[in-house]
């Protein structure tokens, strides 16, 4: 590890905010995720990793009302969430896409304005009226927004349209779009995907901030040391079944993760000696290498 | 260090980027034929172009332009501007925000077409070249020539794509094709605009006032239009020149300041639609106009289904239908089933609940589809009224619409005493009965934009596009889509509800083929989704413009009979192939279109 945590091992002990218990889900003969448990408390960031086609993106759709998990129940503070995902969000479960899903042609602003949606009220007839309460929740909705604009520090683009900005910028919007549901949990779905060293650690202090006021934050990454920097805990899927679930420590040390991640050790295989060298033969070769391991982002 | 490869320069190619025009004649005296060209067609305008009257629009007579020279000297005027807006002529620089020279391009082009298509037609019409007077060679000889030098003007030509020496033949024939198309696209581009100098509000509002005057004149001119080759002659001045503005920059300019001014310019546009009927001597014309009306209102209706919700809806006309029948059952006509005559006020707002209540109830099992499974059962459901009310008649179901006869005989409206039937005079000023509906279908109108414009932008109007541009997203940001998706159906509906009141009492009767899917008539579901489609979708004015644009087309060009709606298919072809975003663009779309834009375009929430 090269850079140390700055997480501090405060709050780490509330009440839980997200309590799965025995998710499964079946998609005909297939069971991508299998009787999985994962409680995320007040004040925690808490990561979940595994290979690719571990399932955990269909235990996100499960948490998230996308989809409705076969056996076992998801319940956030205490009531189970209901089975729709604008539900789900009512209730304060917020969640980004791992494809950016942003509303391409409408303006930074706006997208933010649509993550107000749960929190305000003014239905058609306020809008075809025009009352002094539609001007005031107009007019707080985008006080509020642009707050959120503010602390993503996006607020000098907000007429932009939202497919007209880095990627980055993108990734940060949609953070800020999910804020502004207000949620009591973020979801993130590889947060850092496609991003270069300066960016992750941007979203790892942006996450950082998130989780400083108050909202507890579960975050599916392939990236590590983005993890475990951020984590308190991390749960480990493979096969869609949960396999460890620990501080960083106890994940990285552990056997299993790394078999499922880089296969069992075979005969003749390359002692650690020999492994030094040729990694030293590469650093030297070449320096600017892509140091963003992530998952080629399929936009 | 990487290889760089060197681009292999061809000596045949003349260098990428060089300034140079699409015919070899040296640019300065290309812009003064131009310019001088533009001038001498004004003034051929003046002179007879023909020794006889049998040529429709009398272009016989000197110092007095009458018919196509109308439309010419028009188009002559316009080149003139550009070409001596092209020389930085102080004053107009503000006409040109995004450079003279395709502008001056394309000025020069309708200018030519229009001259030569009523030279031609004059030649063919009356059987030879000898029926030309003096002016008519003269007009020739000068829009030929202003063509040819606004061609000469130099332009970026784009890099062409060098040929590879493995290519057969043929593949070489289209990448020839290619750069070609490229290079003419290159010579129509304009450039990026420059920034407006700050107004007085004053000045934008007299601008906006401006701009609606001349709409309303262009409007009334080409509803006015007497005869088949007047009506060509106007599209092809209106069609160049409105692209000559637009390429100049001027149409982006002037939506800005109407974007900013919104509320003056709705009222302004209201005035001035208002004022139509009393520039009419005819009642004639003021049938289409109210025509055109509810068209446009119903167009405007289903905007919001389609461009604001991106919902499909291929049946909306049967909403048209329901307010109408619904208006014509309690209007008292006598072969309406029930003995009832309920005032407008109230048969209108009934109009509009029963059509929003048909809404809901068609919208509530179809809206759980997406995409093309719902256009398809919305398609259906239109189907499903009309063959509804044709059956409805007493033999093959209950005895309610009085099947394909249809209710008849729907009288007048009678608001507190205005007889809508009747002519009354104002001032000087005979409003006969179409030119009375005109003004009742105008605040319709008006009721229907401002529900737009209020919808579109507010908490419900965002949950709209943001369902458009992705349902899965916007459930996950809490948006019931569900509901809101029928909230704009059950809008739109009632909007086509209340337009089809009018209806009912503008055409006396109301009958089931009124309201099909395809017909040569509008409004159907074909050409309303088409005038949304042609217009601009999201916008308010594009559904007006292209409903306007697709009455008067067909209204105007009889003479094609039955190839009507092949030429309305080629036209809806060509015009997505070369302008998708239809002829109003959202500003949404606009922004769309210029990605890589330096200075952020401040985003007004609906198109204006």
């Amino acid at each position: 590890m090269t850079t140390e945590t700055t997480a501090p091992n405060t709050a780490a002990t509330g009440q839980a905010v997200l309590d799965a218990r025995g998710v499964t889900m079946r998609f005909g003969g297939l069971t991508a995720v299998r009787n999985v448990d994962l409680t995320v408390n007040s004040g925690e960031i808490v990561g979940l990793i595994g290979p690719n086609g571990a399932g955990k993106t269909t235990f996100f759709n499960c948490l998230t009302g996308l989809y409705i998990p076969t056996e076992g129940e998801v319940r956030y503070k205490g009531t189970v969430l209901p089975p729709k995902s604008f539900k789900v969000t009512a209730a304060g479960v917020a969640r980004t896409f791992q494809n950016i899903r942003l509303f391409a042609n409408m303006t930074v602003l706006e997208n933010v304005l649509v993550g107000r949606h749960t929190r305000t009220k003014e239905g058609l007839w306020s809008a075809l009226l025009r009352g002094p309460g539609f001007k005031k929740a107009e007019k707080a909705s985008e006080e509020r927004a642009m707050e959120l604009l503010e602390f993503i520090g996006l607020a000098h683009k907000r007429d932009h349209l939202a497919r007209n900005l880095p990627y980055g910028e993108q990734r940060k919007l949609e953070i800020a779009r999910a804020l502004a549901s207000e949620p009591g949990l973020l979801l993130l779905d590889e947060p850092t995907a496609g991003m270069n060293p300066q960016e992750t650690r941007a979203t790892e202090e942006l996450v950082f901030a998130i989780r400083d006021q108050g909202i507890a934050v579960l975050v599916i990454e392939h990236d590590m040391r983005f993890i475990f920097n951020l984590c308190d805990r991390v749960a480990v899927l493979v096969q869609g079944e949960k396999l460890v679930e620990g501080d960083s420590a106890t994940v990285q040390g552990d056997e299993r993760v790394v078999a499922a991640y880089l296969g069992e050790p075979f005969e003749g295989a390359p002692g650690t000696d020999e492994i030094t060298e040729v990694s030293a033969a590469e650093t030297h070769a070449d320096t600017t290498k892509d140091a963003a391991p992530g998952k080629e982002t399929d936009r | 260090m990487t290889t760089q490869t060197t681009t292999p320069e061809s000596p045949s190619t003349p260098n990428p980027g060089t300034p140079e025009g699409l015919v070899p004649i040296p640019p300065a005296i290309g812009r003064a034929l131009a310019t001088g060209g533009g001038a001498l067609t004004i003034v051929s305008a003046f002179l007879a172009w023909t020794w006889t009257s049998a040529f429709p629009g009398d272009l016989t007579v000197y110092g007095y332009p009458g018919g196509l020279q109308v439309l010419v000297l028009i188009g002559g005027v316009l080149t003139t501007l550009f070409g001596l807006a092209s020389y930085g002529v102080k004053g107009l620089g503000w006409l040109v925000p995004a450079g003279a020279t395709s502008a001056l391009r394309l000025a020069a082009l309708g200018t030519f077409a229009t001259a030569w298509y009523t030279i031609l037609a004059i030649t063919f019409q009356l059987g030879g070249i000898v029926n030309l007077e003096p002016g008519g060679y003269i007009v020739a000889i000068a829009t030929l020539g202003a063509l040819l030098g606004a061609l000469a003007l130099p332009f970026e030509r784009p890099e062409p794509d060098t040929a590879d020496p493995e290519d057969t033949p043929r593949e070489r024939l289209v990448l020839d094709a290619r750069n070609n198309i490229a290079v003419i696209k290159a010579a129509f581009a304009s450039g990026t605009p420059t920034p407006a100098r700050k107004l007085p509000a004053y000045a934008e509002i007299l601008i906006i006032v401006a701009v609606l005057g001349l709409a309303l004149t262009v409007f009334t001119y080409g509803i006015g239009t007497e005869y088949d080759e007047l009506f060509l002659g106007f599209l092809l001045t209106t069609g160049f020149g409105f692209a000559a503005v637009a390429k100049a920059g001027l149409v982006s300019r002037i939506s800005a300041i109407t974007a900013k001014h919104r509320n003056v310019t709705l009222l302004g546009a209201f005035l001035a639609a208002a004022a139509f009927p009393f520039t009419q001597s005819d009642d004639q014309y003021a049938t289409i106009g109210v025509y055109i009306l509810i068209f446009a209102t119903v167009a405007l209706g289903l905007n919001i289904v389609v461009g604001l919700a991106g919902l499909l809806d291929l049946g909306y006309v049967a909403f048209l239908g329901v307010g109408a029948y619904t208006a014509a059952m309690v209007s008292g006509s006598p072969s309406s089933p029930f003995d009832i005559h309920l005032p407008f006020w109230l048969s209108a707002l009934l109009g509009a609940a029963v059509a929003m209540i048909f809404g809901v109830l068609i919208g509530a099992p179809t809206l759980r589809l997406r995409g093309d499974y719902l256009a398809i059962v919305t398609l259906g459901f239109g189907e499903i009224f009309r063959i509804g009310v044709l059956n409805m008649d007493g033999t093959s179901g209950p005895d309610i619409t009085n099947g394909s006869n249809g209710i008849s005989s729907i009288p007048n409206l009678n608001i507190l005493g205005f007889d809508f039937g009747q002519a009354h005079s104002f001032g000087g000023f005979t409003i006969a009965r179409f030119a009375n509906y005109f003004l009742l279908m105008l605040l319709i109108t008006l009721i229907v934009v401002i529900v737009f414009r209020r919808s579109s932008d507010s908490r419900i109007g965002r949950a709209w596009i943001a369902i458009r541009e992705d349902e899965t997203a916007a459930l996950a940001m809490g948006i019931n889509g569900f509901r809101v998706k029928l909230i704009a159906f059950a809008l739109g509906a009632a909007l086509a509800g209340l337009a089809g009141t009018v209806q009912a009492h503008v055409t006396y009767t109301v009958t089931p083929e009124q309201y099909q899917f395809a017909h040569v008539v509008p409004p159907n579901s074909a050409f309303l989704l088409a005038a949304v489609v042609l217009g601009g979708m999201g916008t308010i004015s594009g559904p007006l413009v292209g409903a306007a644009l697709l009455y008067l087309i067909p209204a105007k060009l009889q003479f094609l009979g039955d190839y009507q709606l092949l030429a309305f298919g080629l036209t809806l072809v060509l015009l997505m192939r070369f302008r998708p975003e239809g002829l109003i663009p959202n500003r949404r779309r606009q922004l769309e279109f210029h990605e890589d834009a330096e200075a952020p375009t401040v985003l007004s929430k609906t198109g204006v």
